[in-house]
């Protein structure tokens, strides 16, 4: 496909996607109920969210190298923070909003100028050690601020109307498309940019661009914080979304759920880890329906049990991507035009 | 005094676990440079079929009934870790980030499918009557159970040294941490080691889960997950590779976590922990043993 011709889908695509919450007709086996209805659209939307989140992983894991098991942390900074803001110190959303961009740019500048003066797998684990800090913080519920284990409702009077209830799903569902346009855009700016050259550098040898007088912790922190803001964004979307708060985002399981995601999708391409977000969000959401079928619950004990819990079947796809397919889905699919392209001559 | 004796035991009782799950994983690090997230769930899947193992015992004494559950957890932790290590670790030698992906994966997999067998509710295990007794030390009613776990973390820690010093294979696995090429380079198959590691650190793994849920008294299957996390930060701060270094950092960490979590609020131990972590790096990225990494 000629650039002009991929642009041309893209945007057409993109069009279909945003008049879908007008659509009144129905997918059967894809989707259930009407596709622009509330549950649909609230599905999609947290697609695009989790499309979202596994681009700004792919940027530290993908594209600097850094395998970082403390994702989570950020996402549910920007869950949390915005949270208490609106709804235990009922500020507006604008300032709740300021107070939480903060928070995500110092939160991860500190944290990350710790973990980065270790590399590889002691990175690894530093970052999931802070990440377990944060849960526990979370988890105790300090000054009845997070809710512990129950979560937090997202409450109070401030929020503007267009963002609660029912009815207005469609709001969020343009929200957390325009949500994931905006990463995608910053992050294909960011890995196409000088710096985003050097990170690529650094993944494949980082003591050479410490010889070509570069100094790489500079550059992985860059890309750190930048990539830790993206997903607070992201998490401050998800809480729209949710309408509440759950300590389940700040587990190291999310983490590695994000790691699954972009590893599924394909490592080191922007669309990949678009593409594992977007299909492993949307598998973990309906291989809980498909376990509740009655084709499911008739089979002896033995088949039921895998079947019925999604983790298990994501996990087992995960070791035959990461043992067969080393791309990932977005790999394979692009090995596959690549192919399809080469026979037809084009 | 007594209160001070109580914490104390009680935290070298969690650092015995920590130790046992942390030794494995600092070896298997050390050598083959992978970040086996799947200590968790040998830990796990070594406590259900240990407490399976001391159901199907029923109608035996609860000493035997214990004792079945203790070994069932030693050789399925032992036997799942070197199956994990033959079909899953070895494939991808030449790839070290696909191995720990593939760990990750078999983690998450699998207590996923420990929890859809057995429900996530937390399992009783059978005690003799006198685990469930006390012991008094200066003044302090100490769980019989706490004793019991360091006694057998003891033990592991002295086997773990006589079969790193006295042996062959131990001497194999000592120079392969400290140079793996030279190793390869004099003509031994540093490959059986690999496998020899993941077994003894499946070993220990196990035992960790059937004494966890001893020292708890019951088993779930969330709680490897936990400990590997608390696990990883002993590794770290004991200094990658060394069984000494894991042992001394775990003693730290879990009478630390305890002392804290007693005189502070709830769950500021934890916390803690994770900071002596960022203390111990940014003076001494090396750990404790101070093996550069």
């Amino acid at each position: 496909m000629t650039p002009r011709v991929r642009l041309t889908v893209l945007v057409v695509g993109l069009v279909v996607l945003a008049a879908l919450p007008l659509a009144g007709f129905s997918i059967p086996g894809l989707f259930e109920g009407a596709l622009g209805g509330p549950g649909t659209l609230n599905l999609l939307a947290l697609c695009f969210v989790f499309g979202a989140l596994a681009l700004t992983y792919d940027l530290v894991f993908g594209y600097v190298g850094l395998l970082s098991f403390g994702h989570a942390l950020y996402f549910a900074t920007g869950v949390y923070v915005t949270a208490i803001a609106v709804t235990r110190w009922h500020w507006s959303l604008p300032a709740a909003l300021l107070l939480t961009a903060v928070v995500s740019l110092v939160l991860p500048l500190i944290l990350g100028a710790v973990c980065l003066r270790m590399r590889d797998i002691p990175f690894a684990m530093v970052t999931l050690a802070f990440a377990q800090a944060g849960s526990i913080l979370v988890a105790q519920n300090p000054f009845g601020l997070t809710g512990g284990e129950e979560g937090l409702a997202l409450g109070g009077d401030t929020l503007p109307s267009f963002l609660i209830g029912v009815t207005n799903t469609r709001n969020l569902f343009w929200i957390a498309l325009a949500l994931l346009i905006v990463i995608y855009l910053v992050a294909w700016r960011a890995v196409n940019s000088p710096p985003g050259r050097v990170w690529q550098a650094i993944r494949e040898n980082e003591r050479r661009v410490a010889m070509l007088g570069l100094n790489p912790y500079l550059y992985k922190l860059g890309a750190f914080v930048l990539s830790a803001f993206l997903a607070s964004a992201c998490g401050v979307v998800y809480l729209l979304l949710q309408g509440g708060a759950n300590p389940e985002v700040t587990t190291s399981g999310f983490t590695l759920a994000l790691l699954v995601m972009v590893v599924l999708g394909g490592v080191g391409t922007l669309w990949g880890a678009v593409l594992g977000g977007v299909v492993y969000e949307y598998l973990d959401f309906r291989l809980v329906a498909l376990s509740n079928t009655s084709a499911v619950q008739a089979l002896p004990g033995i088949l039921r049990v895998p079947l019925s819990e999604p983790l298990f079947l994501l996990g087992v796809l995960f070791i035959v991507l990461v043992l067969f397919v080393p791309g990932g889905l977005g790999g394979a699919l692009r090995r596959r035009l690549v192919l399809t392209g080469a026979t037809k001559g084009v | 005094m007594t209160t001070i004796a109580l914490l104390l035991i009680t935290g070298l009782g969690l650092g015995a676990l920590y130790f046992l799950i942390a030794a494995g994983l600092s070896l298997i690090w050390g050598l083959m440079r992978v970040l086996n997230f799947a200590h968790g769930a040998f830990f796990t899947v070594a406590a259900y079929a240990g407490w399976s193992a001391s159901g199907l015992v029923g109608g035996a004494s609860p000493e035997l009934q214990w004792l079945v559950a203790v070994a069932v957890a030693v050789v399925v932790g032992g036997a799942f870790a070197t199956l994990t290590e033959v079909v899953l670790i070895r494939p991808l030698y030449a790839r070290h980030v696909g191995q720990v992906l593939v760990t990750v994966g078999l983690a998450l997999a699998t207590i996923s499918l420990v929890q859809g067998g057995f429900g996530s509710d937390p399992k009783r295990l059978a005690l003799p009557a006198w685990m469930t007794g006390t012991t008094t030390i200066v003044g302090a009613n100490i769980p019989n159970t706490r004793l019991l776990v360091i006694a057998f973390a003891l033990a592991v820690f002295a086997l773990l040294i006589f079969f790193l010093r006295r042996t062959r294979f131990g001497l194999i696995v000592r120079a392969g941490v400290e140079n793996r090429a030279m190793v390869q380079a004099l003509g031994i198959d540093v490959q059986r080691a690999f496998t020899l590691v993941f077994a003894i650190g499946g070993m220990a793994a196990g035992l960790a889960g059937i004494l966890a849920g001893t020292y708890y008294g019951t088993i779930d299957p969330g709680r490897g997950t936990s400990m590997l996390i608390f696990a990883f930060i002993v590794v770290i701060i004991g200094g990658l590779g060394s069984v000494t270094g894991s042992a001394v950092a775990a003693i730290v960490v879990g009478v630390l976590q305890q002392f804290l979590n007693f005189y502070g609020a709830a769950g500021v131990g934890d916390f803690s922990v994770v900071l002596l972590l960022a203390i111990v790096l940014l003076v001494r990225p090396g750990g404790f043993s101070g093996a550069s990494t």
